[in-house]
């Protein structure tokens, strides 16, 4: 994989500065490839990794909710996968192989809120046969991360 | 009473380790940015943490056999026979250890008498001086040079072989340097101890860490007429990140490994059978991770490389291990002086190179085995000590 997709995917605050050392590249030539991935379309955004079960004030849920579709003639699961994900509630959209057809996470203030968006939104479009929603319960890991920081032991300052 | 007429001739004539002093030095600080360290800044990756972990849990609490666990022996003679293109049988040349430091002594401990010499590299690790001195040979260092990149010569080597001559000691990727030495140079050196009828030891610790894509790995132990000369220590400490694990290994002539299995069953019986089941973890599935940490490593190595060039303090880019070993002698200080200096006013810790042998003087071992902040950040130290000097 391209270095510089890595160094972000592992650190995307990592300066221009830093980058540039990493990669023996000039800052212009490092800030001029990431306009070059973000044109392209193959960075799509930068965001924190946020554990929302450490978050006081956080009264958010999350859901996983399984939908099945039926595909359309000439286009499959796309105009209706690109609909739903469409929504701002619809934090990711991805459609699977095995026995449903696209993976909606979902996040809302209170289940409430969740659950009415699958009712009023989700279930009723044309094309969606069924829904099956999983409420996040306690996070583990995620986009890579590790709820529960290890601490990974002191090395000696000095060893031979 | 005084105790110390007690202690053995051998043991006191050893001098305390340079580390150890520096180690000391460095101890009475707060939040010290220390690129004084020899392991990597990784964990063991977590599959081989957990098949230890699962080992213990399913009660593999035993004593193993005292060559190792049959089933990691073959896990090496398969690695080593892919890596380094010799094989060996891994029920009579291979033998499992408490790090490579124990291979390194029980090697000279079998194969020495009183008087017997031993060449070795210089700037070298620590324990080869000592190491051959508690088995009572002679060490004989041979100057590796700024001006050859720390790789040994031939020649060099010659000139020091008398008819005492027993061990030729080898250590590529170095530590403290990190040189390598290419195939054309160590087939001038295996040549040389097939006509003085040397025995090799070779310490290839850091083999899978080397850097440059022209350059590939070579071992003694491959070229022609050497196996049977050769002992090759290799281990886990470095490339898998499992320094605290302890294990190593010696793939040997079946003589030399039974020689030496004599002393490891009455000293230490066997390798705890939890890293041996670690170990083998890691050798059928942990190229994926080291090849994840080389990549790191390099990285860091160009940055700090080039950052050391760039502020006046002459660096060779190492082709192998995690260290770099800039030139101070341009400042005017000995290597103890900028380290302490270094250490008093700036905060940063590196280890005085002739910690490694008196010609590492007028070098520093800076590890680069550590988180890119902290590098710039001791980076940023030296850069302000040198204005200071020079102000």
């Amino acid at each position: 994989m391209d270095q510089l997709i890595q160094l972000l995917q592992e650190n995307a605050r990592h300066s221009i500065a830093d980058l540039s050392d990493l990669m023996n590249l000039s800052e212009e030539e490092v800030e001029s490839k990431i306009v070059e991935l973000e044109g392209s379309g193959v960075i799509l955004g930068y965001a924190a990794v946020v554990d929302s079960d450490k978050v006081n004030d956080s009264g958010g849920v999350s859901a996983f909710i399984e939908v099945k579709l039926t595909p359309e003639r000439g286009g499959g699961f796309d105009r209706l996968a690109a609909r739903i994900a469409k929504f701002d509630e619809v934090e990711s959209c991805m459609l699977m192989s095995g026995g449903y057809d696209l993976s909606v996470v979902i996040s809302g203030s209170s289940l409430h809120e969740v659950a009415s968006f699958v009712a009023e939104k989700l279930s009723t479009l044309e094309g969606v046969i069924s829904t099956a929603t999983h409420f996040q319960l306690k996070t583990y890991k995620s986009n890579g991360f590790l709820a529960r920081v290890e601490n990974s032991g002191q090395r000696l300052p000095v060893s031979p | 009473m005084s105790l110390s007429n007690k202690i053995s001739k051998q043991v006191k004539n050893i001098p305390r380790s340079g580390i150890r002093d520096f180690f000391e030095l460095v101890l009475g600080r707060d939040d010290v940015i220390s690129l004084g360290v020899g392991e990597p800044d990784y964990s063991t990756p977590w599959h081989i943490r957990e098949a230890a972990i699962y080992s213990l849990e399913k009660g593999e609490t035993s004593y193993t056999s005292n060559l190792g666990l049959e089933k990691l022996r073959e896990s090496i003679s398969r690695y080593v026979s892919h890596c380094f293109e010799v094989d060996y049988d891994s029920s009579s040349e291979i033998l499992v250890t408490v790090g490579v430091s124990e291979a390194l002594d029980l090697a000279c401990r079998a194969l020495l008498n009183p008087g017997d010499e031993v060449i070795y590299h210089e700037p070298c690790y620590v324990s080869y001086d000592p190491s051959i001195r508690l088995a009572y040979g002679v060490p004989v260092p041979v100057s590796a040079t700024v001006e050859d990149g720390f790789s040994v010569k031939a020649e060099e080597i010659e000139k020091l072989v008398t008819s005492n001559t027993k061990i030729l000691i080898l250590n590529f990727p170095t530590n403290p340097t990190g040189a390598v030495m290419g195939k054309e140079e160590l087939q001038k050196i295996a040549d040389i101890c097939i006509a003085n009828d040397l025995i090799v030891i070779t310490d290839e610790i850091y083999s899978e860490l080397v850097y440059d894509d022209e350059y590939n790995h070579v071992s003694i132990a491959s070229l022609c007429g050497m196996k049977g000369r050769t002992i090759l220590l290799h281990g886990f400490s470095k490339a898998y990140a499992m320094t605290g694990f302890r294990l190593g290994y010696s793939c040997a002539p079946p003589e030399i490994t039974e020689a030496m299995m004599k002393i490891h069953q009455y000293s230490m019986l066997c390798a705890p059978i939890t890293s041996q089941m670690a170990a083998i973890e890691a050798l059928e599935n942990g190229s994926k991770a080291v090849e994840k940490m080389r990549q790191d490593y390099k990285k860091r190595r160009d940055l700090i490389v080039r950052e050391f060039n760039e502020m006046g303090l002459p660096c060779n880019l190492p082709g192998g291990a995690f260290y770099a070993f800039p030139d101070i002698r341009g400042t005017g200080l000995t290597s103890k002086e900028f380290a302490s200096a270094l250490l008093e006013k700036q905060n940063v810790a590196a280890v005085p190179g002739d910690a490694f042998g008196a010609n590492g003087e007028g070098f520093l071992r800076c590890c680069y085995a550590a988180d890119v902040k902290l590098i710039k950040s001791a980076l940023d130290g030296f850069r302000k000590f040198l204005v200071d000097i020079k102000g």
